[in-house]
């Protein structure tokens, strides 16, 4: 990491802790300690089930709206506000500040996941009152929710290269729910016929597959994860997120910084 | 080596939502500013000297020509690390105080690590902030907001400076310091470009400016050339308060106040007006040329400029 991107990195990172984004650990622990003591109370022999996905699908739609709502202004707020033009005026690159800003936000929610992460398996020691073998199977779903985050902010920050933040919260998250579905796109393709086909099909490749990375379930009901899909997802995932990543740099290269 | 030196530098956006209109918001600018100047880029609000400024620090792209900084390229990201840029209003990370925004910056110009606290030190009390460093900047006023604007701008000790606007928001105490600091970059051997449409400051500080107005260079020399060549005036002052008549004709304006008459009138109609006086046996107290001054200049190339841009629609 060359140093101006860890700078940027950096601030970006300082940037979302002093405006309380970490506030929302708190809404966190109240929702799944809330849950578990619920859950002991009303469930025989599903608690861990509950507690896993529960706690799972939280740390990753806490992420996701996180993601997007601080990736669409990355680069639209620093154009608005003009706080870009101090910056770029010095040594920058422009690749580089885009570069500098993904590892920021990739590093808040990373921060912001491995809180979480502390919080399920807190709630998981409770309710089951030990840990087992198969909760190891949790940290790999729980990479992959990162490996989400990763590409949901290359994403958030290709929209906030070139369109304002409402537009690019719209498309982000629009992506997110499409690319949840991506296998029921992808075996409605198979079953089209025609142009039908041929378009569900460019656009079940072209969203990102989110249901490759959602092991959620399968975790819950203690379900190990092939090292096959692991490798997979993290090629797929950072391949995808790459591209997206130099699609922002390729349009914020040539944009007018009016 | 001239320290700024642009070649028929241009810009047109493209406007409108199929972006199939065009408006042309600097026309080919050729301009050189030599090294160890003060130099002074003047026009109404609107009238392209942002452009040209973000033209110059790479955040716009040009439409055509080119432009080169301490002999290089514009775009050769080496010429960054000796240019400092003050922008026009300038808003910073509020979440951080003066001393972490300063360290930010210091580290993205690449000021080694020892150094950069002496500096910010430095910096900080030099633009007469040395006690606020540890205050969130979302606490500062407008005038404290310019002054560490001015103070990240000649944090890494950049040879050229760049300043749009740089005494909007402060108060008169404050524009004279940033007036001390401007000559004493001088002093210490850089170049200072700065944009402005406040005129005495530039009259009182540039060694050259330049007139830019409806996006298009409108005269550039020293502030004694340009202003040599508007038509004098000659003040006149009498005793009494008869006003003659034939003054109306002569283009005087007159004020009258307690018992004396001031009229201002152009300089080729003095004789006319002092036998005029004569005649009316007026007491005449004094004749004095009006000083001709920058803003005089301006507003007579702006009314110029105007003319010819509605000539030309």
């Amino acid at each position: 990491m060359t140093t101006p991107i860890f700078h940027i990195a950096s601030n970006t990172f300082r940037e979302a802790v002093r405006d309380r984004v970490l506030y929302n650990l708190i809404a966190f622990a109240l929702l799944l300690s809330g849950a578990a003591v619920l859950i002991g109370q009303i469930s025989i022999d599903i608690e861990r089930l509950v507690v896993v996905n529960l706690g799972l699908t939280a740390v990753s739609l806490f992420g996701v709206v996180i993601a997007i709502f601080i990736g669409i202004g990355l680069v639209s707020k620093e154009i608005e506000k003009r706080t870009l033009y101090t910056v770029l005026s010095r040594p920058v690159r422009r690749w580089e500040f885009i570069v500098g800003k993904f590892f920021g936000l990739a590093g808040t929610l990373v921060v912001n996941a491995l809180f979480m992460a502390i919080g399920v398996f807190a709630a998981l020691l409770y309710v089951a009152h030990a840990f087992h073998r198969p909760d190891g199977w949790i940290l790999v779903a729980l990479y992959f929710i990162i490996l989400e985050f990763l590409i949901i902010c290359s994403l958030a920050l290709l929209f906030s290269s070139f369109s304002s933040p409402l537009l690019s919260a719209v498309f982000a998250f629009s992506l997110f729910v499409i690319g949840s579905f991506s296998e029921d796109l992808r075996g409605f393709a198979a079953m089209a016929h025609g142009g039908t086909r041929w378009l569900a099909t460019a656009a079940a490749y072209l969203v990102p597959n989110f249901s490759t990375l959602n092991v959620i379930s399968s975790v819950a009901h203690e379900q190990p994860v092939a090292a096959q899909l692991v490798v997979y997802n993290t090629a797929y995932a950072l391949l995808y997120a790459g591209v997206a990543l130099c699609g922002a740099v390729l349009i914020f290269e040539r944009r007018n910084l009016k | 080596m001239s320290a700024i030196e642009t070649n028929a530098l241009e810009k047109t956006y493209s406007v409108g939502f199929w972006l199939k209109k065009q408006t042309q918001a600097l026309f080919p600018l050729s301009l050189t500013v030599e090294e160890g100047e003060i130099f002074g880029f003047l026009g109404p609000n609107g009238a392209g000297k942002t452009t040209t400024l973000k033209l110059l620090l790479g955040l716009i792209f040009p439409t055509a020509g080119s432009a080169r900084i301490l002999g290089k390229e514009w775009t050769d990201p080496t010429v960054k690390s000796q240019i400092g840029f003050l922008p026009e209003q300038p808003y910073f990370y509020d979440y951080l105080t003066a001393r972490e925004l300063l360290q930010y910056y210091g580290r993205l110009s690449g000021i080694p690590g020892k150094n950069l606290s002496k500096r910010i030190d430095a910096v900080l009390a030099r633009v007469g902030l040395p006690e606020v460093g540890g205050l969130q900047l979302r606490k500062f006023s407008k005038g404290m907001l310019q002054r560490v604007g001015i103070a990240q701008a000649i944090l890494h000790d950049p040879t050229v400076v760049f300043l749009d606007e740089p005494m909007s928001g402060l108060d008169p105490m404050g524009r004279r310091e940033v007036r001390n600091l401007i000559e004493e970059l001088k002093h210490a051997g850089k170049t200072i470009f700065f944009s402005t449409h406040i005129l005495s400051d530039a009259e009182a500080l540039c060694d050259r400016v330049a007139v830019i107005h409806l996006g298009q260079l409108r005269a550039v020399g020293a502030v004694a050339e340009l202003t040599a060549n508007v038509r004098g005036q000659v003040e006149l002052v009498w005793q009494g308060t008869v006003v003659p008549a034939c003054m109306k004709a002569l283009r005087a304006d007159c004020h009258i106040t307690g018992d004396t008459v001031r009229a201002i009138l152009p300089e080729e109609s003095q004789d006319f007006a002092i036998d005029a006086l004569r005649r009316e046996r007026l007491r005449l107290i004094a004749v004095t040329p009006v000083r001709t001054t920058l803003e005089q200049y301006f507003v007579e190339k702006l009314k110029t400029s105007e003319k010819t841009a509605g000539v030309q629609a």
